[in-house]
């Protein structure tokens, strides 16, 4: 275990006394050498739901793509800075994206379940495609487990074998979660997982985070204030690619520290 | 205005509007007709000569009645077989880095392949010639074989590229974000979902190669018995059909007519399985 450095960030002496499961040093993205993140510093707390908002293009998909190393999947893009998880550096020269991104999963704004696939099949897919032999009886307990953290387990029980993609879109949602937990991943990164999705579909979502940060620690972008609001306990605020304010969300919508947070969070630009 | 030139101009766009109709009716109607016309002919010249034995026995010599095509039916499966050995994988693994990984090599490589669709198929032929016929000393399956894998390749990298292209961006980055490897996603997701439109280029390929006759004429060449090994000359349709129908004997001429219409009957199955297999499967990509 590397021992942690003092954070920089004045933002980041928040008096809580939960552990920093991540914590962002002094990351910038580039996009094709456009900047698109200057020098974020963040701490991800454990077990807790922290959200990150503002107004398109600010840079908020960029940065929870980096936080698991997905931001440098695509040709031109890279990142520097350090994301400590747990003490160790992910960007560390040496360290595997792909072992990274099996303790940091993540759901798009999308819901992507695999055409080919089957739901359970769609549950298991992280696993399977990682060699791993599952026995019929493991599998079975794995895909009950995951969908039902997922909250989906009741509606699809009796249709396990039906292609993932004859589901509803909050289904799908609910199911690219479960995919998700199934492979036991550490941190849960959520890119605006509700904007495709009705008010119903959202809230059974909103009301699943809540569930679900007993055992992960959440990352939750969205352009929805109210969602930040209601299901986070910790809010950041990114402009043009700065990180503007970052606080406990109660004190982030009551009393911003910043003109530009308060412009923001009662909708004067955005 | 007055009613009556409204009336006048309102007949005129009609009219202009039903010239139009028609003038694009008849040029489909044209393209149909070589169509049915072609099948018609073969039919009916061809259906006469066609019995089981063309099917299962050797050709006969000159002057004896009967005889078949069975070694030059064979021949061309095998012929495809060998092509699809070497066009398949190596087309299919080219569309895939063209549109998955595609390096500085991608550009080239895809004006390649245009350049190599184009290439008339003598001109293959006459390359397998100098690499594989003068090397083996002497005209062989496998050179056949090598001429029409030539052909293939670019036409399976070209259809691998575009149906592994139409593969949302979000399943892979599904994939990826769930730690499974480029390779893996690459080969369970991209290739799985696109694999109905792959397999529709692969036999379109096949049906291509099948009906070539220049490239086989200086590499298979043609074999009036069974070919017993892959470096035999070895019988195919379409040298056989040509050999026949080029002969000045009216039996030959004949069973040239029911080759031509077996070919014929083989292209038009793996046409059918194409729309079989794509039947409402490409929906996903959609």
């Amino acid at each position: 275990m590397i021992s942690l450095p003092a954070s920089k960030s004045p933002e980041s002496a928040v008096k809580v006394p939960a552990a920093e499961k991540l914590k962002v040093a002094d990351l910038s993205a580039y996009y094709r050498g456009k900047t698109a993140l200057r020098s974020i510093n963040l701490d991800i707390l454990a077990n807790h739901v922290t959200a990150i908002i503002g107004p398109s293009g600010c840079g908020k998909s960029t940065l929870v793509r980096c936080l698991n190393r997905m931001h440098e999947v695509q040709a031109g893009n890279h990142a520097e800075g350090q994301v400590w998880l747990d003490g160790e550096d992910i960007y560390a020269p040496g360290v595997d994206p792909v072992q990274v991104r099996r303790r940091i999963g993540m759901v798009f704004q999308k819901a992507t379940p695999f055409p080919t696939m089957s739901i359970e099949d769609n549950v298991t897919a992280g696993l399977r495609l990682n060699r791993r032999r599952l026995g019929r009886a493991e599998r079975d307990r794995i895909v009950e487990r995951s969908l039902r953290r997922a909250a989906l387990w009741d509606e699809v029980k009796d249709v396990l074998r039906q292609p993932g993609t004859s589901l509803s879109g909050g289904q799908q949602q609910r199911l690219c979660i479960a995919r998700a937990l199934a492979v036991e991943p550490e941190v849960l990164l959520m890119d605006e997982p509700c904007s495709a999705l009705d008010p119903i579909s959202t809230a059974r979502i909103e009301e699943l985070l809540l569930e679900l940060k007993a055992s992960y620690t959440i990352v939750l972008v969205t352009h929805n204030m109210q969602q930040a609001a209601r299901a986070s306990d910790y809010t950041a605020f990114l402009l043009n690619g700065d990180l503007i304010e970052f606080g406990e969300t109660n004190q982030i919508f009551t009393n911003p520290g910043r003109q530009e947070t308060e412009e923001y969070i009662t909708g004067r630009f955005g | 205005m007055s009613a009556s030139t409204r009336d006048s101009f309102y007949l005129y766009r009609k009219l202009k509007s039903s010239l139009m109709m028609g003038l694009t009716l008849v040029a489909t109607v044209l393209t149909l007709l070589p169509l049915i016309f072609v099948l018609a002919y073969l039919v009916s010249k061809g259906l006469s000569s066609l019995n089981f034995n063309f099917f299962t026995h050797l050709p006969k010599p000159v002057g004896e009645p009967g005889g078949g095509m069975a070694n030059a039916i064979v021949g061309t499966f095998e012929l495809v077989a060998l092509a699809s050995l070497m066009g398949v994988p190596i087309g299919i693994g080219a569309g895939l880095y063209l549109n998955e990984y595609g390096g500085s090599l991608s550009a080239p490589a895809r004006f390649a392949a245009d350049v190599l669709i184009g290439m008339p198929s003598i001109v293959v032929g006459i390359f397998a010639y100098v690499v594989v016929v003068r090397p083996m000393h002497g005209f062989s399956a496998l050179a056949g074989g090598f001429a029409l894998g030539i052909i293939m390749i670019p036409l399976v990298t070209r259809t691998t590229e575009e149906m592994v292209r139409l593969v949302p961006q979000e399943l892979r980055e599904a994939a990826l974000a769930l730690g499974v490897t480029r390779w893996r996603t690459t080969v369970s997701i991209v290739v799985r979902t696109a694999a109905a439109g792959i397999a529709t280029g692969v036999i379109l390929a096949i049906a291509r190669v099948a009906g070539e006759t220049a490239p086989l004429l200086f590499t298979a060449f043609g074999n009036r018995f069974w070919s017993h090994g892959l470096s035999e000359p070895i019988a195919s349709l379409t040298v056989q059909v040509y050999t026949y129908a080029i002969s000045p004997f009216a039996n030959w001429q004949r069973q040239a007519w029911a080759g031509a219409l077996v070919l014929t009957g083989i292209v038009l199955a793996l046409e059918l399985g194409v729309r079989w297999i794509t039947r409402g499967r490409l929906k996903p990509l959609r």
